[in-house]
């Protein structure tokens, strides 16, 4: 009979490699390699000519910007539908600031973006968390109504690169020892909110809401305040992901951002973000965003038709939520043969 | 041996002390209340927007809103059971293409329809093995079936559409009955919502739907079949859907990928509206109609007066969010108001 005792759980080298190896995020890594090898061989510009080092980096680092927000938000065991719409709001925000004010500050912009995106996140999780009704049902109902707005607000108008300042649009495609700026911003924000997820206590409330949000409030976690963060957090990546729209394609119409939402949930849910919460990382969310968006690019060089990506995203989608469930199966069954064992 | 119910007298629960006459029970319920607000914007469209309150207008707009009659007259007991179907408007795409493929291979419409429909009975069948075999969330499921079955449409036609269909059919399809203005298809419609009306709200299999809704373990243990009641549900879906495609290929004469995106959302904000629970449990086919018809009716009074589909998407959108925050202030008000209850009612001892 083994005695339950309080000294700290020695975790041995050997079992931490093996952790490392045999995790999602590793997974999900080996898979986009092994895309980006097969893509390569058949056409190697796709790799080592130095658009497609950029692209490879820097394409999908918008749709990651906003994945890191809607993990955050999945793991609360929530769901933020809006954040395409968001993404379009905040990114013709900047082209008609950039229009009335000429000579607006590049930064200062970044935080205009984010604190509008932040604010339209703060509605979805005000009426969510003070309204106890399910998110997606809240998001559903703002992802109509913020892209009727931009619509309304935009109508055929078109805000072009040239009405933009250079400055900002050299973000869009700048690089800094090969790697392009949006990449560098992206990986800024993984690091915090993937820091801030794995070791703080604010961080660990998420998980702990998500996984069971009955027992985190009666444990006294303020679960209405972590919510209202969570889809602020969401809100505000994705304005800074129109933000970083804007700087990279220079074009903004009113359709910018359409169907973010599918694919920043299926980055998050394809990179090991239980659908149902309380499991995941956030890093998890950009390799998911990476493989998706380099997947999409890699069909036509593979000689499938283009046309094909949405049913690529979709079984890609399906099959991780599958692998998901057996995994968990298979660890419960492990848990509670282990259980028996002792 | 004294009987049983002679020794312990039945303690009778009588309704009439609530203090709620029966009128006021049968009034004021989710789906009246949202049938006087069509009953209202209707009066007020008829009055302020000229040729509003026309047959042919009315028979236009019975012509647009079909497809979404069609698909939530499903999606209304999918939701009463706490699921939801996401790719209802794929789905659409998906069957319109087939019809449209089918056409196209000189298959004739009725073989071409069969096929449609067993396209939507497939994937409706995916959606619910996947969530009642394996096991996973609605939610995820339908969002991957979202992106897969629009994939497969947008796949098999690319950026072409399929314009020529057998006259006789789309004709049908376009016709109204007599003078009336009313679309031929509604008869159609009818015999469908009387079948879903005797399901859901006439047979156990109905109840076992709300049951369902309310506590899926208690409807387990009370022998309800929960897992092929929901697989069951998620077909019938996938087959209004199909069926809902093969009216949009024939009715626009167009099959492409693209048709009909974002639909559910659209269904969706009409079942809601109508006084379906997004918990579930709770819902009536009478308040999804008129949920539907409700946005039918909003979308063609503004476009009448030149207000364009933006403003529509907004105010379906603040109708969704409107109508799912009124349950839960509903029911905050509600519960401010039973709190301070008098204890003259015999209370539960606990």
């Amino acid at each position: 009979m083994s005695v339950a005792t309080a000294t700290p759980v020695r975790v041995s080298l050997g079992s931490r490699v093996w952790s490392l190896v045999s995790s999602r995020e590793t997974g999900i890594f080996l898979a986009l390699a092994l895309v980006v090898i097969a893509t390569t061989i058949k056409n190697p510009e796709f790799l080592f000519s130095s658009d497609g080092w950029r692209d490879l980096l820097l394409t999908p680092s918008i749709v990651a910007v906003v994945a890191i927000g809607q993990a955050v938000v999945i793991i609360t065991r929530s769901v933020d539908l809006s954040v395409g719409s968001i993404v379009g709001l905040s990114a013709y925000l900047v082209g008609t600031l950039f229009v009335a004010f000429p000579g607006f500050p590049v930064p200062l912009m970044f935080g205009v973006g984010i604190a509008f995106g932040a604010l339209l996140g703060l509605v979805n999780g005000a009426l969510i968390a003070f309204g106890k009704v399910p998110a997606m049902v809240i998001t559903l109902g703002t992802l109509y109504a913020f892209r009727g707005i931009n619509v309304a607000w935009t109508g055929s108008n078109r805000i072009n690169a040239s009405d933009m300042p250079d400055d900002f649009l050299n973000l869009g495609t700048q690089q800094i020892l090969s790697i392009p700026v949006l990449t560098i911003i992206a990986l800024v924000i993984l690091i915090v909110v993937a820091w801030y997820m794995a070791n703080t206590r604010g961080g660990r409330e998420f998980y702990a809401i998500g996984s069971d949000p009955d027992a985190a409030e009666l444990y006294g976690l303020a679960k209405t305040k972590r919510v209202l963060i969570a889809f602020v957090a969401s809100g505000a990546a994705s304005g800074l992901g129109g933000v970083l729209f804007a700087a990279r394609y220079g074009t903004i119409n009113s359709q910018v951002g359409d169907g973010f939402e599918l694919q920043a949930i299926g980055a998050a849910v394809i990179g090991g973000v239980a659908i149902v919460g309380g499991s995941g990382t956030v890093l998890g969310a950009v390799f998911g965003a990476y493989l998706l968006l380099t997947i999409n690019r890699c069909l036509p060089i593979l000689g499938i038709p283009d046309f094909w990506q949405r049913a690529v995203t979709g079984a890609l989608i399906i099959g991780a939520i599958i692998l998901d469930r057996v995994l968990a199966n298979r660890q419960a069954k492990r848990l509670v043969a282990e259980r028996d064992a002792a | 041996m004294t009987s049983l119910t002679a020794a312990t007298p039945a303690p009778t629960r009588t309704y009439a002390d609530h203090g709620r006459p029966a009128w006021r029970r049968l009034l004021l319920t989710r789906e009246m209340a949202i049938i006087f607000l069509l009953i209202v914007v209707l009066a007020v469209a008829s009055v302020v927007v000229p040729k509003f309150a026309t047959p042919v207008t009315m028979g236009y707009l019975l012509f647009d809103i079909t497809p979404l009659l069609f698909i939530a007259l499903a999606m209304a007991p999918v939701m009463i059971t706490g699921d939801i179907d996401l790719s209802v408007g794929s789905m659409v795409g998906l069957s319109s293409v087939t019809v449209g493929l089918c056409s196209q291979a000189g298959l004739g419409i009725p073989v071409a329809m069969l096929v449609a429909l067993l396209v939507g009975a497939v994937g409706g069948a995916v959606n619910g093995l996947l969530i009642t075999r394996i096991g996973l969330p609605a939610l995820a499921v339908t969002i991957g079936t979202l992106a897969l079955y629009r994939g497969i449409a947008v796949g098999l036609l690319g950026t072409t559409a399929i314009t020529t269909f057998d006259k006789w059919w789309t004709t049908l399809i376009k016709s109204k009955i007599g003078t009336t203005g009313v679309p031929t298809v509604m008869i159609l419609f009818v015999v469908l919502l009387a079948a879903f009306t005797i399901m859901l709200h006439f047979t156990p299999f109905g109840r076992g739907v709300f049951a369902i809704g309310l506590s899926k373990d208690a409807a387990v243990f009370s022998g309800v079949n929960a897992e092929r009641t929901r697989l069951i549900l998620f077909v019938l879906s996938g087959l209004m859907a199909a069926l809902a495609g093969i009216y949009y290929a024939l009715y626009y004469t167009s099959a492409r990928g693209d048709n009909a995106t974002g639909m559910e959302l659209q269904v969706i904000a009409a079942v809601v509206l109508g006084g379906v629970s997004v918990f579930g449990g709770r819902g009536a086919l009478h308040g999804v109609i008129a949920g539907v018809l409700l946005i039918g009716v909003l979308s063609k009074a503004l476009q009448l007066v030149n207000i364009t589909s933006d403003v529509v998407s907004i105010i379906t959108g603040v109708l969704l969010v409107l109508s799912v925050m009124a349950g839960s202030v509903m029911n905050w008000v509600q519960s401010r108001r039973v709190r301070p209850a008098p204890a003259s009612t015999p209370t539960k001892t606990s």
